[in-house]
């Protein structure tokens, strides 16, 4: 699918930059909006949990997404990938676009828009299968067999999600039975098989301890440049350690949407100022 | 509430559960021990000289030059039993006629009596029934038939507002005065060289077809049917209900027509097994015509229709005890929804759709109502599995009620019922084993 012109000419580019703090703007391809939302809204039956949402996504940056608990942010977030999808109650209004494809249009295959944004989940949730099916899983949905390619793939996400040195001799072994943090970034791993374009992490690091964590945070900043990541967190020091632009969500509505230097600095709403300096959460 | 209170509560709880639980063990002891001995005793017991002949001539086994040497022994005796016999009978001739028929009766209760302990008389037509080929092949049964030839049961009518009461007297002293008095006390002392018992291990039991209608040989063709039977259902059922399981589960939208289907189903699961029965004989055989009369293959259909409910509760809770979050990760890496049920969902509730299944198994193979109209006879010829489509089969179940209650001589092969409990038991047991042993290895293995 190539973008369509108006998406890669989008109106509001400046704004865009302006998310992006200056030391930050030489990735490559930075700048281009990978996912834009426009006046999105995301109804569960007749709640709407998240409320004319717009805003664009730039691609190869890790956009961080906070906001009080029940403001919508997994919401959002798993509406890009269209995992809302298995809720039967689950509808959207307004428009959602993907490389300037309609995430929410009547042809788009949701199993290829998936294959393309891949997830990482809150709770690390491997397959009870062995660390080597975990990740050849990916792979082998879309077609690989060959056993010497999985092997390298299998190597090469691991080693990307920098797991391999502490499982390269055990990948015929029960996934199960690694330790929370290891299962995190075996997910990372797995998902990043599929070579997805984006990486939408909902809270990865929540269930896990200061050690686990900062070994999640060292691998966004490795990712950081080759895909676009979003990640939900409640941890305002991580947002902006990890994050070039954060996006604030209050009540479904998106309230600030910032570089986050600009966000954790100098924020314009007074509801930001007040969530980000701990006054409510 | 006070601590003393809660404390006495909690006791009190744990003595009732407990109590509750020894009971059902005592219970499953109570039934369980004497089915086990008496089962058993179909397959060890102390057999004679003509068991051993009975399984040469009919199932071509046994050691020949042994039973050579048994049968010399034992006809050495035998030819003095009907040389006296003859004796009396000569005697009988040489009677005034009123004698004689006062004797003869009781001569031919004396013959009945050592037919029945040692088989046809030297000057019977030779018999058409097996049963009646051979005597007494159980040391214990021919221990009873010693006695009916020792003893006479009289009854006492006597007193007419009383039930009639049964004595016994010897009958040797009916024969007093005739050359038959010596007859008793020698087979009394020479019973064990005319019957020759040994202690017998008889795994034909399990393995051999019967013979006469149980009198003689195993329970193979039952066993046998059971196992076509229950098979037979679960091919047809489990497949069914897994797939219809994904269905609720995975595929159907809460509605009108989804909570019609489930309360259906749980209606089906509350159907007596006899109701079952007859819609099997009215809807596959009558109807479809899936077979001329009773089959295997309509047996198998009805207790399919019996245990797919189960089945399907049972991989449908499976199916929902699987995490969430395997089917987020699956689909969330591109893969198509019937990917996800086949790769992920299917293998983790595996454990819990096989225990499910082989619970099922092991209800079909119990079952007695579904096949009385459908499969079952009580007897026939042996079946193989090419006939599974257009013969009945014998069944372990209907087996057992046929011999408890049907059939013509049941207290004579008691331990045939017995023995049939028994490998009944043991194949349901077995199976539930099989459902353990499998959960815990898949269980294992999914866990890591
Ligand atoms: N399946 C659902 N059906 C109905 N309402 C839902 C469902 N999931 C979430 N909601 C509602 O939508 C709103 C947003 O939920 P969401 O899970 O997106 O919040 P969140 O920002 O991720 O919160 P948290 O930080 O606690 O994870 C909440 O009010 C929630 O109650
Ligand atoms: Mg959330």
């Amino acid at each position: 699918m190539t973008p369509s012109p108006e998406a890669t000419s989008s109106p509001n580019r400046s704004a865009r930059e302006f998310y992006l703090p200056p030391e930050r703007r030489k990735v490559e391809g930075g700048g281009v909006p990978h996912v834009s939302a426009k006046n999105f809204s995301i109804y569960y039956g007749e709640f709407e949990a998240v409320k004319k949402v717009s805003a664009d996504i730039p691609a190869k940056y890790v956009t961080a997404i906070i906001g009080p608990s029940g403001c919508g942010k997994s919401t959002f977030l798993r509406s890009i990938n269209r995992m809302n999808d298995l809720l039967p109650n689950c509808h959207t209004t307004g428009s959602l676009m993907f490389d300037g494809q309609d995430v929410y249009g009547k042809f788009t295959d949701e199993v290829l828009l998936r294959k393309k944004i891949g997830m990482v989940f809150q709770k690390p949730n491997p397959f009870p299968k062995s660390i080597f099916d975990n990740i050849a899983y990916g792979p082998r949905l879309h077609g690989i067999r060959d056993k010497k390619t999985l092997d390298g793939i299998v190597e090469k996400s691991l080693r990307k999600a920098a797991l391999w040195d502490e499982v390269c001799d055990r990948l015929d072994k029960n996934a199960l039975g690694m330790s929370g943090g290891q299962q995190q970034r075996l997910c990372f791993a797995r998902t990043l098989a599929v070579e997805p374009e984006i990486l939408l992490l909902d809270e990865p690091t929540s269930a896990l301890d200061p050690k686990a964590t900062a070994k999640i945070e060292d691998l966004i900043q490795e990712l950081r440049g080759s895909y676009t990541i979003m990640i939900v967190t409640h941890n305002m020091q991580q947002a902006s350690r990890i994050s070039d632009s954060t996006m604030f969500f209050y009540e479904g509505r998106l309230v600030e949407h910032a570089s986050t230097a600009q966000l954790f600095t100098n924020p314009k709403d007074q509801m930001t100022e007040d969530y980000i300096t701990g006054r409510f959460s | 509430m006070q601590l003393g209170t809660r404390k006495l509560l909690d006791r009190a709880f744990t003595a009732l559960g407990f109590g509750s639980i020894a009971m059902m063990g005592l219970m499953l002891l109570v039934v369980l021990v004497p089915i086990v001995g008496n089962g058993i005793g179909a397959i060890v017991f102390r057999g004679t000289v003509e068991h051993r002949r009975m399984l040469y001539n009919e199932f071509h086994r046994g050691d020949a030059g042994r039973l050579k040497l048994e049968l010399a022994e034992s006809d050495a005796a035998r030819s003095e039993v009907y040389g006296m016999l003859d004796r009396f009978e000569a005697e009988m001739a040489g009677m005034d006629a009123v004698r004689r028929e006062e004797y003869r009766p009781k001569y031919e209760q004396v013959q009945g009596a050592l037919r029945a302990l040692l088989g046809p008389l030297p000057h019977d037509e030779a018999p058409a029934l097996a049963r009646l080929k051979y005597g007494q092949t159980r040391w214990d049964k021919a221990e009873e038939r010693l006695h009916d030839l020792l003893f006479e049961k009289v009854w006492d009518y006597s007193n007419p507002d009383e039930m009639a009461k049964s004595y016994e007297v010897s009958r040797s002293a009916a024969f007093k005065g005739t050359s038959l008095v010596k007859l008793f006390p020698y087979v009394e002392n020479n019973i064990d060289r005319l019957l020759q018992p040994r202690w017998t291990l008889y795994w034909g039991f399990i393995t051999d077809s019967s013979i006469d209608a149980h009198f003689f040989g195993g329970v193979w063709p039952e066993i046998q049917g059971t196992l076509f039977l229950a098979l037979g259902a679960m091919l047809f059922a489990f497949p069914l209900g897994v797939i219809a399981a994904v269905y609720f589960t995975e595929y159907a939208r809460d509605g009108f027509l989804t909570s019609l289907l489930r309360s259906a189903n749980s209606t089906l699961a509350g159907v007596p097994s006899i109701v079952f029965g007859l819609f099997g004989l009215t809807f596959f055989i009558n109807t479809l015509k899936v077979s001329e009369s009773k089959s295997v293959l309509a047996g198998s259909l009805t207790l399919a229709l019996m245990i797919l409910p189960t089945i399907i509760r049972s991989a449908e809770e499976a199916i929902l005890a699987v995490p969430k979050t395997y089917k987020e990760a699956s689909l969330g890496l591109g893969a198509t929804k019937w990917h996800t049920i086949i790769t992920v969902i299917l293998p983790a509730a595996l454990p819990g759709i096989l225990t499910g299944g082989v619970i099922s198994l092991g209800r079909a193979a119990g079952e007695t109502a579904p096949i009385i109209f459908t499969a079952a006879v009580s007897v026939g010829s042996d079946i193989g599995l090419a006939d599974v489509f257009s013969s009945p089969t014998q069944a372990l179940s209907w087996n057992i009620y046929n011999l408890a209650s049907e059939h013509e001589a049941a207290a004579e092969i008691r331990h045939v019922q017995y023995g049939m409990v028994l490998a009944l038991i043991s194949i349901v047991m077995l199976l539930n084993m099989t459902a353990i042993i499998l959960r815990a290895r898949i269980s294992k293995k999914l866990k890591g």
